[in-house]
């Protein structure tokens, strides 16, 4: 597998990677995929009174691809709205990090993750957001 | 200070040793005749090579030399011995028994006749990786003509029982094949003795060249099978084909330095993988896959619990080696092999193949150990499930949102 200079760069240097306190008020959660599947992504957003992101983190199980996937959302979503932030999709984050077909659920189950995120961010704060779900836990492997 | 990327996939291919190399060279050059041919000394010449040859790969497993039949390699070697022993003796019965972690090539094949009209019987493992005797037994049938069994697993590198299988086959009328690709040079093996009547070798395992093994075919009880290669005719019918003279060569020079080499170099690469296997032994959750002790002395497969194969493997760069993740492929399915001994997907998904050979060096482990040890940290940081196990949450019982 040869990955991207990108891919490269975020993996060798990830940005953000940490947790944040999941019960903080201004902290939304997003924990999506599965170790059945080869990877999980925790990506943690820290929003201010004005509805802003103004920080995030992560950590990934996965392979490279899906590491520097959750490390460049971490960067994107800094700055932007909720609503921004959800509006992020998954090929932006494959044609930015030149991801191959075969990589492209990285790309998909970061965007999910920033849903997830917000989703539990929204919840707690009872704006409506109901709880996220990626998709339906794993059967028979 | 150790030269990287340092080769740690000997099971993957091995170099052409240099002694097994020279040996070829004026067979590619002066002495290029068609072991074929009859008339003239360029043939002979040619014959002659190939015949010490498959006298040296006979002399490694105790067989008779007309027992030795050239193939491409142990795949195709795999291919003629099931289906042209299934095909033979189809008259007998159409059943078949192999087990599930075998390699895609007799997994494959006997796919192949299931879709013939045959049926095939998937043994499962034990967790250490080795077949229960009674149940191999009990899955023997009266219309079973043939069951498949590798020596030695290229995975994970367990050894099987194999003497035993062959006297209950033999005792049952049952035909035996063994894979011996990568046991070949690794596992004493005396034809005289087993009671196996078809065996795979590969030259390219063992310090020989790639394009080159042999199926060993009994003589005694006789052995039949229908050509799956047809054409001139050559090695008795079974298999047709101009010999590559340079490749088999090659093969028998590489046979010959295992079996003079091969209880040295053993215990010196036993010594090596000891030596990685204490080394990363103290980090926590690492978890050796299969047997420890029915193992050959280069493999070590192990899970880096919480830590993804394909990442970790990105992140040791250095070192060659192979993940049972296979995160490459669409359906995301870890190693079958690690399932069939019951690992969890974490595990499995998290493990490591490290095959040390001929040419593997104590600095070499050295430096392995110490990038293991710090890239193991440095991914786990990174790791949920690392987060999650240290907080003391017991990851079977988390409702995973899958993609």
């Amino acid at each position: 597998m040869s990955y991207s200079e990108k891919v490269l760069d975020h993996y060798e240097n990830p940005r953000n990677v940490g947790s944040f306190e999941k019960d903080a008020s201004g902290v939304g959660t997003g924990m999506v995929g599965a170790p059945a599947c080869g990877d999980v992504m925790k990506l943690q957003i820290k929003v201010n009174e004005q509805g802003i992101i103004e920080d995030a983190k992560f950590k990934t199980y996965g392979c490279g691809s899906a590491i520097a996937s959750s490390s460049l959302v971490t960067e994107w979503v800094k700055g932007k709205s909720l609503d921004e932030a959800m509006h992020l999709k998954n090929t932006q984050i494959a044609e930015e990090l030149a991801l191959p077909p075969v990589k492209i659920h990285c790309s998909i189950l970061a965007e999910d993750a920033i849903k997830a995120a917000v989703a539990d961010y929204k919840q707690k704060h009872g704006l409506g957001g109901e709880e996220y779900t990626a998709c339906n836990p794993p059967k028979e492997h | 200070m150790v030269k990287t990327p340092i080769y740690l996939d000997y099971s993957a291919t091995t170099p052409v040793d240099p002694r097994v190399a020279e040996k070829m060279i004026p067979y590619l050059t002066e002495l290029f005749g068609n072991p074929a041919s009859r008339s003239h000394s360029f043939g002979w010449a040619a014959e002659k090579a190939v015949e010490e040859a498959r006298g040296e790969v006979a002399a490694l497993v105790n067989a008779d030399p007309k027992e030795i039949v050239w193939t491409s390699g142990a795949t195709e070697s795999n291919n003629l011995a099931i289906k042209g022993a299934a095909h033979f003796y189809q008259g007998k019965g159409k059943h078949l028994i192999t087990v599930k972690t075998e390699h895609k090539a007799v997994l494959d094949t006997c796919r192949e006749l299931e879709r013939q009209g045959f049926e095939v019987t998937y043994l499962g493992v034990k967790e250490n990786g080795l077949i229960d005797l009674d149940e191999f037994k009990a899955a023997i049938r009266p219309d079973t003509v043939l069951a498949s069994v590798m020596f030695v697993n290229n995975e994970i590198g367990v050894i099987q029982d194999i003497p035993a299988m062959g006297e209950i086959c033999r005792s049952k009328g049952v035909l035996f094949h063994v894979d011996a690709a990568q046991a070949a040079g690794k596992v004493d093996i005396d034809l005289g003795k087993l009671k196996v009547d078809l065996m795979s070798f590969s030259a390219h395992k063992i310090y020989g060249p790639k394009g080159i093994g042999a199926l060993y075919v009994r003589r005694k009880p006789r052995v039949r099978l229908e050509a799956q290669m047809h054409g001139g005719g050559h090695e008795r019918g079974m298999r047709s084909g101009t010999l590559p003279t340079h490749q088999i060569v090659g093969m028998g020079e590489a046979f010959r330095l295992a079996r003079e080499e091969m209880h040295t170099e053993t215990e010196r690469i036993r010594m090596l993988r000891d030596k990685l296997h204490k080394g990363v032994s103290d980090i926590e959750e690492v978890h050796v896959n299969g047997d420890m002790e029915a193992r050959i002395a280069g493999n070590l497969n192990v899970s880096f619990n919480f830590v993804e194969g394909e990442s970790l493997i990105m992140a040791i760069k250095d070192l060659a080696v192979s993940s049972g993740s296979a995160c490459t492929s669409a359906s995301l399915e870890p190693s079958y092999v690690l399932k069939a001994l019951g690992r969890n997907d974490e595990l499995a998904h998290s493990s490591i193949r490290f095959t040390l050979g001929r040419f593997s060096t104590e600095e070499e482990i050295d430096y392995a150990v110490k990038l293991l040890h710090e890239k193991i940290g440095k991914l786990r940081e990174m790791s949920p499930l690392w987060e999650m196990y240290k907080d003391g949450i017991d990851l079977d019982t988390v409702q995973w949102a899958a993609h």
